[in-house]
């Protein structure tokens, strides 16, 4: 039996009057890459950021590695990387910079740390810029950079939440590449994205969110097959009466 | 407490101070700049530099003795030295110290008798009553060591003889002139000491601004995804601002140090320089916390650093605004009063590291630090993390 990486039970958050996630329940396996879909608003950032002990659920329960999140945080922070939605890096310090310096937080001895961060660097194609501050990068070489701090502590769960949004296609297909490798090295990762194709090319499994709710469960080829689909896009369309990026 | 991150996250800021204009400018920059052009403002004005050879004359004597009424008038006849009265060889000394005198003269309380009695009996000495004139020299003046001891003697003797000296005695004579060294500061030199809390006081808008960056941008809920604790945090924080502050005294001491400033420093001065300024740093960290607590944006934040930054700067630097009776009371609630008032006995007054005037000043900012640091933590871990 496989073992669970991610044990999320009953899970509700409330904003005051606003309920951002309603009674969520999943179970992601280890190694396993498990893709959470939705517009923006249905909760996937909610969801990552309570998996991730940035807030406190109402109800339910969060489990992560083993540990539940709202008890014991700062085993689960030992556990994950993060990498955020928004674009987050010194623009002061270059790009090698605000790798290492992430790996210093995680505490990754100097040696290994940069020899990671070297190896980072170049698989996403930022080796030749890694020493220029990261405030004279394009768009696409800060959310490349972005992805390479949050994993650059080689984590056991990884939590990309819409790693490619406006990205080239260039840069997006280095980085799929690159959350694949991650999968082969038996890690496990939660991405978050609303582009279908993404999930259907990369995730084993996916949960369709909306409102706060799991909708649909399953790999891509049983999510098409139960509901007749040619693609993601037209299951949530069958799910939802409205197309994915059109919004909560 | 993992020091690596300690270190990495204190290593982060004080390269966003070295890298980003606007911080290396506020933190460095300004303090170098503010104390280069308040130097060159300032150092000649009130600088008591003497014109001409102005003596003290202290009398002890009583004010309607005619005798020293002459004595004072004779030398004032002579025009070479221009006499101020005082009331106490205390005040008078102080301006003789501070270049403000060349000399000071003390007429003994017997002079009057003395000289009465040289008049009643000129050629019996024993009946005469003998006392003598006290006179300081300022040690750094050549003009006032050559010029004074004789124009006095002179003056001497034409008040008791009525004409140039003789070859005769008197019962009066001039002591041997005491050397005193004089230091004739400037209105910068009393500015000086309030210039470094001045420097360190904007600490807080920067702590502010950069606690407000890092929420906004997304950077601070990064840094909490990861193992680094609170205390790692903070204790960062502290600890690059701490020597961001360091930097700036020695900034404030180079800049007014070329501009001709020569407080009174030891060693032990500049250490306890460096330890009070840092440990004010403390309040306008937690200062600056308290600002980002309640600040949304970086635009906020500056403005709101300011009903911190403005008290502190008009009631405890250099800024002369402590005159009136409410005035006074309120500097004693800023932490930045006592740091001025330590160092401007030490590098005003040269007075010593363990006067217990100073020794107080320095505990009141260590309370003031730690209190304002901690309320900041609170408040900022409490409210302001998201």
């Amino acid at each position: 039996m496989a073992e669970t990486a991610i044990l999320i039970e009953n899970l509700v958050k409330r904003f005051e009057d606003v309920t951002a996630i309603d009674g969520l329940s999943l179970e992601v396996e280890k190694g396993e890459l498990f893709g959470l879909l939705g517009p923006n608003g249905a909760g996937k950032t909610t969801t990552i950021n309570i998996l991730c002990g940035l807030l406190e659920p109402t109800e339910g329960r969060a489990v992560v590695g083993g540990f539940e999140v709202s008890k014991e945080p700062e085993s689960v922070k030992g556990l994950i990387g993060v990498c955020p939605q928004d674009t987050a890096v010194y623009p002061f310090l270059t790009g090698r910079e605000n790798v290492e310096l992430f790996g210093d937080l995680h505490a990754v001895p100097r040696e290994s740390l940069r020899r990671k961060a070297d190896e980072l660097l170049e698989k996403m194609g930022l080796a030749e810029d890694a020493n220029r501050q990261a405030g004279k990068y394009s768009g696409g070489m800060r959310r490349r950079i972005n992805l390479v701090m949050g994993l650059v502590h080689d984590p056991e769960i990884a939590f990309l939440d819409e790693p490619t949004v406006g990205m080239d296609p260039q840069s997006r297909r280095a980085v799929w590449d690159f959350i694949l490798e991650l999968k082969a090295a038996g890690k496990t990762v939660i991405l978050t994205t609303h582009y279908m194709e993404e999930a259907e090319e990369l995730c084993d499994r996916v949960g369709v969110i909306d409102h706060g709710r799991l909708i649909a469960l399953g790999t891509p080829a049983e999510l098409k097959e139960r509901h007749g689909a040619v693609d993601l896009e037209e299951v949530f369309i069958r799910l939802t009466g409205r197309r994915i990026r059109e919004g909560a | 407490m993992e020091l690596g991150r300690v270190l990495a996250l204190a290593k982060k800021d004080l390269k966003k101070t070295i890298r980003e204009t606007g911080a290396l400018f506020m933190t460095l920059l300004f303090p170098l700049v503010m104390a280069l052009a308040f130097g060159v403002a300032f150092r000649g004005i009130g600088s008591g530099e003497v014109s001409g050879l102005d003596i003290g004359v202290v009398s002890l004597e009583d004010p309607q003795d005619p005798w020293a009424i002459k004595f004072v008038e004779v030398i004032e006849a002579t025009k070479v030295l221009w006499v101020k009265g005082y009331d106490s060889n205390e005040t008078a000394q102080r301006d003789l110290s501070q270049g403000r005198l060349s000399a000071v003269i003390v007429i003994p309380g017997d002079f009057g008798e003395g000289c009465d009695s040289y008049s009643a009996f000129p050629s019996e000495p024993s009946l005469w009553m003998n006392t003598s004139i006290r006179l300081y020299l300022d040690s750094g003046s050549m003009m006032a060591a050559y010029t004074i001891p004789p124009t006095v003697n002179n003056a001497l003797s034409v008040t008791i003889h009525g004409e140039l000296p003789q070859a005769v005695p008197s019962p009066i004579h001039v002591e041997s002139p005491s050397l005193v060294e004089a230091r004739n500061l400037s209105s910068f030199d009393y500015m000086a000491p309030g210039l470094f809390p001045f420097a360190a006081i904007f600490l807080t808008m920067i702590v502010a601004q950069s606690f407000v960056y890092e929420r906004q941008t997304g950077l601070l809920r990064r840094i909490l995804v990861t193992p680094t604790t609170s205390a790692e945090f903070m204790l960062a924080q502290v600890l690059s601002n701490m020597v961001v502050a360091l930097a700036q005294v020695a900034l404030v001491f180079v800049g007014a140090f070329l501009v001709g400033y020569r407080p009174y420093v030891d060693p032990s001065v500049m250490a306890f320089s460096f330890l009070i300024v840092s440990t004010f740093s403390l309040c306008c960290i937690g200062f600056g916390l308290i600002t980002a607590t309640i600040a949304k944006s970086e635009g906020v934040a500056t403005g709101i650093s300011f009903l911190f930054i403005m008290p502190q700067m008009l009631l405890g630097t250099f800024v002369p605004m402590g005159g009136t009776q409410l005035g006074r009371i309120a500097a004693q609630l800023m932490p930045s009063h006592y740091v001025t008032d330590a160092l401007t006995s030490l590098l005003l007054r040269g007075a010593p590291v363990t006067s217990p005037a100073i020794l107080l000043d320095a505990v009141v900012v260590s309370i003031f630090g730690v209190v304002v640091l901690l309320v900041g933590i609170l408040l900022f871990g409490r409210y302001g993390k998201s």
